[in-house]
């Protein structure tokens, strides 16, 4: 905690920006978590599912009699049965013309449309039982044929849906300038195809919820393992009928959130429809193998992209033509287009870019459904954008960060608009990049690369550049209908011993927002932190609000408390000069007490502050008004979003005789605007680098040409461990936000958004040398050995192909 | 991802163990270490009707040296194989091995006997097995018998076993003076099963050419086995290695690694010939 | 809570001590350790995170050995010694490491960190310093989606260092 010295003269406790533990891991240390699997309802059941092993089929028949006659199986639901209580969701954006889904039942009636889409509901006593009876099911499918490929979907197969008129979810066109004359006019024209493969959202913790429908009370309480609670509350309230004030959701302590648990799964409502008609409290918690295939999955884009540049090395225009697969039906709420569309909107950011054109199609498949996960979208703009700039710099043989250096929208430069038309405010490109230079001594670093090269050493540097939109607000999802809360409120009470508690819609898995609103609350009423007790996650106990999202905790829901402890603090200053007779200009709170400005000293403590004002109310002036306890709310009415950014650094060795990467360091300068707990914020961005490096290393979901999820375990599907991965250095440039007071802005997401294309940055750079470019991510050992193959093949004159042995590559080597 | 139904029972000598074998046939799964065994029932992929627990036979444990052997029970668990001196002096090979076995909680229960029974074709121990010429020693209800390592494992953990037999305990022959043994596993992550992986044994004469090579490779084959024409075609090479051309083309004919998601067939043979390659300079390094 | 009648063949009698407490009952054959301990005792600081014994996140001790709960059947710790992150808590024992997780926020959404402090624990008892990479292998069975280990990896140097000089 830092002491500085008022203007006062006497000492004052600054807390925000300082690195305070979160009170909450105390326990979760001593094993004392409570998540969805810990809790016990009375008479409690649990549910399992019966999912579709096909990725497209149609149900003919079900026989449940075995499955009902298993011990201790209580019910056996259909998609009848629940359709009869719980209407379909569908995933559709008002404001987006010619948006088009599928609604999709809690359960599967007549076909199914992916491998894991649910089409029993099997209640019993224990999930052991539940899934006993699930294997006496018997179901008759006829199996159809599976479409798989995004392109594919487009152009000739059959629609997946017959409601539908063909695949295309969604397209959307943004063009600024005149690309076309740009690129005929380029000195230097760079055009490559990317592949960003499917990833699995993946929290260690998988889904969960327990479903309590009291019949007595007509009321519906959830125990939710879910980022946003109010979300969840409005949509149990819609599909089953129920008044939404009579719907509760709890989120207890949830084990990682990342956005895939943002969405809205038509199979969580099955499990409040299962209690709606049980009238007992249900259970379902996903086990791992039903976590692969039904758990939203995130990226899945083909993308076709160009860079144009001038002789004098200004980028002139860019080109982007997105394909994204979203998987089988749109994502209600959270709508699964954005991946596509934040790719496109955001390409290009960082860079004066004149010219621009972007084209999104999002496409129906029979596969798992894309969702909300770390980035959406943008990492797939962050890595396209710096891989062209990065080519076109090297085509003009300059070095690629001067390239950017020259290229980069300066700060002075904005506020300003992007080619899509997207406003874009305090990015601090530069001072970024030139931090990011002295922390991994980028120069030593590209010397020792140039020695390592001539003893046949491959080691890459890269650099990439983002910019991370958060704390949505209303012009951004407002127009979309969607009943989705992009304000956030706190209250605060003062309790009569003197201490405080702050409930807050702002929600907590882990990422630290509970602290930094504690910090927020501590410092601006002048207590120590811990005599703040934080409450949350609860839609029934707490203001309105939006839970976890884009990176909103601070920005949004840190604002709503800063506002709501300067009304506290008010407040109870006007109660103590009422109580005290002192003039209220003459009082302030420092380390819980109210104190005189003028002399420093105590003169009255919050205890007794709360004891007159909560029972001795008969000792104060006639007609004195005072509130105790006070609510605030936090919106930025006319803004989308507020940008962060960041650059981060990534220095590696690719083996070329085996194709593996090792990853030797990895540095982040990262822009939030005010950084309120660095302890917490270090960690995050630690966190998001390492999911970005799953994707780009390791983390795939392989899908057969039937539509098989081939990979679907934890053995399979690798995601990073601590062995492979390095030390990250994570630095901080401030610029804050200016719009708000607090001056946060989010940073969730900063670390995935930018690792994704630094790696991929760096994995090309290291490769170049032998003519090589990676195209498709994950970058698996065989796929670096066929791209060093093809290269190698067409550098003596050859067509590389498939059936070539690696023998060749290896013994060319050796000569 | 809860297993089927089952029963457990825990007999408390090899006879007993013998006779539930014997009367439950296919309905029995052998439980020793259940590193593997466990996941693969919640996962029901096999869905027994009875659990024989051995870890409570007496006598199927611990390291002992016999003669010039090394006899390995089949219970050991694999951290006692990892804290082992004698594992360390006589079966260096072993004991690096081991390192890659899993990570500690996984060592701590998994045995030598059952990775071996398990013959996970990308598992390390099996072919340490073979390269140092062990022999396995089975047990069942007619009495004992022996198999050399290198006829032990039949295919994709297809293995020698006879319904109702037990590994008892593996003998290896004491690594000799002159051997050097060489090790490498290529795999994504620590602790993952191997890609491509090589077990072998060789020694080198005066002139630092190799005089004898017994190598095994895991990951990229179907089971282990003595790489017999590869390990042939090394004889009398002086190291580091020259021309690869042929030991490459031996290789073609001892490995028959198979397509498998996200890598095919020639390039494990790829990797395998660069693990060699590597490995067997390395030898030079710590030459006399 | 059970409706019907148990199925006494499909079960066991078990024995054992848990956490300094001794506990005798009849446990289902199939029930893993981990299921065992959450379910029947509430020992729910333990937790599952895959059931294939990959992630880690369900570690308990087991006769003083770290062992995955996924991994062996109730059944199997009939006269054994079993400590979860509960009672270890209580004892004590993980104090260091708690606190110097605490202080670097290595633990976020708190799923994986039994499993991280109980494996941590085990190779700081066998009393030699070791490097970070060193560190890192160790860990290499525990996944934690949240953190990026780095703060771990700092926290377990940290208590390392602490208890065995550097």
């Amino acid at each position: 905690m830092t002491t500085v010295v008022s203007t006062a003269g006497f000492p004052v406790s600054r807390v925000i920006g300082e690195r305070i533990p979160r009170h909450e891991a105390k326990r979760i240390l001593r094993g004392r978590g409570r998540y969805i699997g810990d809790i016990v309802l009375p008479r409690m059941l649990h549910m399992a599912f019966v999912r579709s092993p096909y990725a497209h089929a149609r149900i003919l028949s079900i026989d449940t009699t075995l499955a009902r006659a298993c011990p201790n199986v209580v019910a056996v639901f259909d998609g009848k049965d629940l359709a009869a209580i719980c209407s379909p969701v569908i995933g559709v954006s008002a404001n987006r013309e010619g948006h088009k889904s599928a609604p999709q039942d809690a359960l599967a009636i007549d076909c199914v449309f992916w491998q894991g889409q649910p089409v029993l509901a099997i209640v019993a006593a224990s999930r052991a039982e539940a899934e006993d009876a699930a294997q006496e099911v018997l179901i008759e499918w006829e199996e159809l044929p599976a479409v798989v490929d995004a392109r594919q979907a487009l152009e000739d197969a059959e629609p997946i849906h017959s409601c539908l008129s063909d695949n295309l979810a969604f397209e959307h066109l943004v063009e600024s300038g005149e690309p076309d004359a740009a690129f005929s006019e380029a000195a230097v024209v760079v055009e490559r195809e990317f592949f960003f493969g499917r990833q699995s959202g993946l929290t260690l913790e998988p889904r969960g919820l327990i479903a309590d429908w009291d019949d007595a009370r007509e009321s519906l309480v959830v125990y939710h393992s879910h980022q946003s609670p109010f979300q969840m509350q409005d949509i149990f309230s819609r599909h089953l009928g129920i008044p939404e004030h009579r719907v509760r959701v709890i989120a207890p302590d949830v084990g990682g959130g990342f956005g895939m648990k943002l969405n809205v799964y038509a199979e969580e409502l099955a499990v409040a429809a299962a209690s709606r008609l049980l009238s007992r409290p249900v259970k379902f918690c996903a086990d791992r193998l039903e976590s692969f295939v039904s758990d939203t999955h995130a990226r899945d884009h083909w993308v076709k992209a160009r860079i144009a540049v001038r002789g004098d090395g200004r980028i002139s225009a860019m080109e982007i033509d997105d394909v994204a697969a979203v998987g089988a039906f749109g994502m209600p709420m959270r709508f699964n287009i954005a991946e596509g569309m934040m790719a496109i909107n955001w390409c290009g950011a960082p860079y004066h870019v004149e010219n621009y054109r972007g084209r999104t199609r999002s496409v129906y498949v029979n596969k798992n459904l894309i969702g909300m996960y770390r980035g959406v979208g943008i990492p797939i703009a962050a890595a396209v954008t710096e891989l062209l700039t990065d080519l076109a710099a090297k085509k003009l043989d300059m070095d690629p960060v001067e390239f950017k250096r020259l290229n980069y929208r300066a700060l002075d430069s904005m506020p300003c608009t992007l080619p899509s038309g997207l406003p874009m405010d305090g990015c601090s490109f530069h001072a970024c990049l030139d931090r990011l230079m002295q922390a991994m001594d980028y120069d030593a670093l590209r010397k020792e690369q140039a020695e390592l090269r001539r003893r046949g050493i491959y080691r890459g540097i890269g650099i990439a550049t983002f910019v991370e939109p958060s704390a949505y607000g209303p012009p951004y999802y407002g127009p979309t209908d969607a009943r989705i809360s992009v304000q956030d409120g706190c209250t605060i009470r003062l309790d009569p011993s003197g201490v405080f508690r702050c409930i807050t819609s702002i929600t907590d898995q882990g990422q630290g927002t509970l602290i930094g609103i504690n910090q927020i609350v501590a410092e601006t009423i002048g207590v120590p932190v811990t005599h703040v007790e934080m409450v949350s996650g609860d839609s029934g106990a707490s203001p309105y609000g939006g839970g976890a999202w884009a990176s909103r905790g601070m920005a949004v829901g840190g604002e709503a408390a800063l506002k709501a402890a300067r009304d506290m603090k008010a407040n109870i200053l006007k109660l103590a000069a009422a109580i005290t007779q002192a003039a209220i200009d003459d009082l302030d709170i420092v380390d819980g007490n109210v104190v005189s400005r003028q002399s420093g000293d105590s003169v009255i403590t919050l205890a007794e502050v709360g004891r007159i004002g909560y029972f001795r109310q008969d000792t104060l002036p006639e007609g004195c008004r005072f509130e105790l306890s006070v609510t605030c709310s936090h919106v930025a009415h006319h803004q989308p979003y507020y940008t962060g950014n960041g650059v981060q650094g990534v220095y590696l060795e690719v083996d070329q005789e085996t194709g593996f990467i090792k990853l030797l360091g990895v540095w982040a300068i990262d822009d939030c605007g005010r950084v309120i707990n660095p302890l917490m914020v270090d960690e995050q961005v630690r966190g998001g680098i390492v999911q970005g490096i799953g994707g780009a290393l390791y983390e795939e979901c392989v899908y057969d040409q039937n539509g098989n999820f081939t990979n679907a375990t934890l053995a399979d599907y690798l995601v990073p461990m601590a062995g492979e991965m390095p030390d990250i250095h994570v630095g901080h440039i401030e610029t804050p936000e200016h719009s708000t007071e607090l001056g946060a802005k989010g940073v969730g997401e900063a670390g995935t958004i930018g690792a994704l294309g630094v790696i991929w940055v760096g994995v090309n750079d290291a490769v170049a040398p032998l003519g090589v470019q990676l195209r498709q991510q994950p970058f698996t050992p065989e796929r670096v050995l066929d791209a060093i193959r093809d290269a190698q093949a067409a550098a003596v004159g050859g067509v590389a192909s498939q059936a070539c042995p690696q023998w060749h590559a290896a013994t060319a080597e050796q000569a | 991802m809860k297993p089927s139904r089952f029963k457990y029972v825990k007999p408390a000598s090899l006879d007993e163990a013998f006779g539930l074998l014997e009367q439950y046939g296919d309905g029995a799964c052998v439980l020793a270490g259940g590193q593997s065994l466990l996941a693969g029932l919640g996962m029901r992929l096999a869905t027994p009707e009875v659990l024989v627990d051995i870890n409570g036979i007496e006598g199927l444990a611990g390291i002992s040296l016999q003669g010039g052997e090394v006899v390995i029970g089949a219970l050991t668990r694999h951290v006692d194989v990892l804290s082992s001196r004698a594992i360390c002096r006589y079966l260096p090979l072993v004991a690096e091995a081991i390192t890659h076995v899993g990570h500690t909680a996984v060592r701590n229960r998994g045995t030598f006997g059952g990775s071996l029974a398990y013959a996970d074709p990308a598992a390390e121990l099996p072919a340490c097995a073979v390269a140092y010429g062990a022999t396995i020693v089975i047990g069942g209800g007619s009495g004992r018998r022996s198999v050399s390592a290198n006829d032990f494992f039949l295919g994709i953990m297809e293995t020698a076993l006879q319904p109702g037999e037990l590994i008892l305990e593996i003998r290896f022959p004491m690594q000799r003076d002159t051997q050097r043994h060489v090790f490498a596993e290529l795999s994504r992550r620590h602790g993952d099963f191997a890609l491509v992986g090589l077990a072998g044994l060789v020694s080198l004469d005066d002139n630092r050419r190799l005089a004898d090579a017994r190598l095994v490779y895991f990951g990229c084959v179907s089971h282990p086995r003595l790489a017999s024409a590869t390990s042939a075609s090394l004889i009398g090479r002086p190291i580091p290695l020259e021309d690869l051309d042929e030991i490459k083309r031996c290789m073609l004919q001892d490995l028959d690694p198979g397509d498998s998601p996200g890598m095919r067939s020639e390039t494990k043979l790829a990797l395998a010939a660069v693990v060699t390659r590597r490995q067997l300079n390395a030898l030079r390094e710590t030459c006399a | 809570m059970r409706m019907s009648s148990r199925e006494p063949e499909f079960e066991v009698a078990v024995s054992m001590v848990v956490n300094g407490e001794p506990v005798s009952c009849r446990v289902s054959a199939r029930q893993h350790l981990a299921d065992f301990l959450r379910e029947e005792l509430s020992l729910t600081g333990t937790h599952l995170g895959c059931e294939h014994g990959v992630c880690g996140a369900c570690a308990v001790r087991v006769d003083g050995q770290v062992v995955r709960g996924c991994l062996m059947l109730a059944a199997q710790v009939h006269g054994c010694q079993v400590e979860t992150i509960e009672g270890l808590s209580d004892a004590g024992v993980l104090a260091d490491l708690q606190e110097e997780f605490l202080r670097r926020n290595a633990a976020q959404c708190g799923f994986c960190t039994a499993g991280m402090l109980l494996t941590s624990h085990e190779l700081i008892e066998q009393g030699r310093c070791v490097s970070r990479s060193d560190i890192r292998e160790v860990l290499s069975g525990n996944l934690c989606r949240c953190t990026g280990y780095q703060a771990i990896v700092d926290a377990v140097e940290a208590a390392m260092t602490k208890k065995v000089g550097s």
